[in-house]
């Protein structure tokens, strides 16, 4: 057993929780300056990035396409701020058009990959392939110590890891600044803090984020991992810091439950075929949102007495 | 420009901004007082805020000079306390009165500086001068609008600037936080402190300023409010417009 799980179910379980993580950290900010909208563009405004990126390339590498998610991921940032400004429409709509825009033209451009023999498709786009991303040459937890079996860990683990540590960090370095700036971004400004640049370096975080989970997870993973672990953090408490320090806990638990139930939950009920494992995560967080919202110590309904 | 005088907290000429092409405020020049409580006053859309914004540097503008104690600006900064709007900010953020105060020390602890004991006392302090000590530890989406705006003020009251700049301290508060405002900002002005708010209540002009400023996109008045609060410039400044938010003789002295 304890094989099988390092083998099969290891590796798939923490791409998936350093994933949530890395998005739930930017979704905090995302959903409290009221740009919750802003993780759900830049995921899907990242595919056409992604195949322009295999289209030049050729190959699925991570390195061409993460460039073109990125490419991808600015392009829309200024897109949507120019249509903001000269096309005088707010924010939500300029978003909409632009997301919209550039994730059907990702689709379009992914019709034409499909003569190719190299597995990018829609499914994968939509629902990653955390499944696959096993680590075969495990025979058990001494494998965690065995250099040559480390060596053949699934490289989307490790850059996962380093997306997430990235992230971590630079969230931790410039915490004040955004606490006051997503407070009060008046103030902020008279304090010399550069609000316009720091939410711009909001964003392109949270592109990062999107761009290292996209291939792993799939965008709806990367869509409700922005969104769902911050929310139900926020009803559990009145404070940023133990939100943040829940968004994490909730983004971890979701990860490590949907994995598990989607690959042994349909046996249980009696079922022949696993689910997928990035469609029961997001699920899984969604279920965490409810109970928080139902239960939550800090819902607004329980503050009022 | 060479004229802006050094002893003014804050002095503006020939400020000019735009909102696209709608013009907000037009070649504006003006001087206010040191270590005295001066009102910005004027109808709504007169570009009141629009005005404390861009000498603040938060909307851009488009011609002028800003002197902050003949300073620009951005050398002046750590001298000026800034108080927005309440309702500019959401305050079902997750944080609690003592913390919104603390945002105020900010230029002391740097962005990785170590906040110490002795910045927390005198956080609480600045809560207690504005009778908020017993709420310190309250989620601000759970206080009352008045109490909001009392910690805003203590915010401002940690920055330990010379100049405060507040944008309608007294909209939406109830009699008592009014009261206690006032108590306050008489106390900054006692100790030498320069105070500028936009203000809405024609009829407690007389009783909380010493100076006025009247603006309507341009330049109406300036001056002590015994000679610059008058019924020709308040006029000059409502149009028509003057309605029930002034003093009844006011009205009638305009009529």
């Amino acid at each position: 057993m304890g094989a099988e799980f390092v083998q099969f179910s290891l590796t798939p379980i923490l791409i998936g929780m350093f994933a949530a993580m890395a998005c739930a950290l930017p979704g905090n900010f995302l959903i409290l300056r009221r740009q919750a909208l802003i993780g759900d563009a830049i995921s899907h405004v990242v595919l056409p990035g992604i195949v322009v990126g295999f289209l030049v390339s050729g190959t699925i590498a991570a390195g061409p396409m993460g460039l073109g998610a990125a490419g991808a991921a600015l392009v829309a940032v200024v897109l949507i701020e120019a249509i903001r400004r000269f096309g005088r429409v707010e924010p939500g709509a300029a978003m909409g058009v632009v997301f919209t825009t550039m994730f059907a033209a990702g689709v379009l451009l992914l019709e034409q990959t499909g003569s190719a023999q190299v597995h990018l498709d829609v499914e994968h786009a939509l629902m990653g392939n955390l499944e696959q991303l096993i680590w075969l040459r495990a025979s058990g937890w001494a494998s965690l110590t065995d250099p040559a079996a480390l060596a053949t860990l699934p490289p989307e683990l490790t850059r996962m890891a380093l997306a997430c540590a990235v992230i971590t960090g630079l969230v931790l370095a410039f915490w004040r600044w955004l606490k006051i700036a997503t407070f009060d971004e008046g103030f902020a400004q008279s304090l010399g803090i550069p609000t316009g640049a720091l939410g711009f370096g909001l964003v392109i975080a949270a592109a990062l984020a999107a761009v290292a989970a996209f291939q792993a997870v799939g965008s709806i993973l990367v869509i409700a991992m922005f969104i769902c672990p911050p929310a139900a953090a926020r009803l559990m408490t009145n404070s940023l810091t133990s939100q943040v320090c829940w968004s994490l806990l909730f983004a971890a638990l979701s990860a490590i439950f949907g994995y598990v139930l989607a690959g042994y939950g349909p046996l249980w009920l009696g079922g022949q075929h696993a689910v997928s494992a990035a469609g029961m995560i997001a699920v899984v967080s969604g279920i965490i949102l409810g109970l928080a919202a139902l239960l939550g110590p800090c819902r607004k309904g329980a503050q009022a007495i | 420009m060479t004229d802006l005088p050094a002893h003014s907290p804050l002095a503006v000429r020939g400020l000019s901004v735009t909102y696209g092409d709608k013009p907000a405020v037009q070649a504006v020049d003006a001087t206010f007082p040191r270590a005295a409580l001066s009102a910005i006053i004027g109808p709504n859309g007169a570009g009141k805020s629009t005005f404390l914004k861009a000498c603040l540097g938060i909307i851009p503008r488009l011609s002028g000079e800003v002197s902050i104690f003949g300073q620009p600006f951005a050398q002046a900064r750590g001298r000026v306390a800034y108080v927005p709007q309440r309702a500019s900010v959401d305050w079902d953020f997750p944080t609690t009165a003592l913390e919104v105060v603390q945002m105020g020390q900010y230029r002391r602890a740097g962005l990785w500086g170590r906040l110490s004991g002795s910045a927390r006392a005198q956080a609480l302090d600045c809560l207690n001068r504005v009778g908020m000590a017993d709420f310190a530890t309250r989620q601000i989406g759970q206080l009352s609008g008045g109490q909001q705006q009392r910690v805003f003020l203590a915010r401002a009251l940690a920055q330990e600037a010379d100049l405060y700049l507040l944008d309608e301290p007294f909209a939406g508060v109830d009699a008592a936080t009014e009261r206690a405002i006032v108590d306050v900002l008489r106390g900054l002005r006692a100790e030498g402190k320069s105070v500028i708010a936009v203000h809405h209540d024609l009829s407690t002009v007389e009783d909380y300023f010493d100076h006025v400023f009247l603006i309507n996109q341009r330049a109406m008045a300036e001056g002590p409010v015994a000679r610059a609060f008058t019924p020709d410039a308040l006029h000059a400044t409502y149009g028509g417009r003057l309605g029930l938010a002034a003093a009844p003789q006011t009205v009638q002295a305009a009529e």
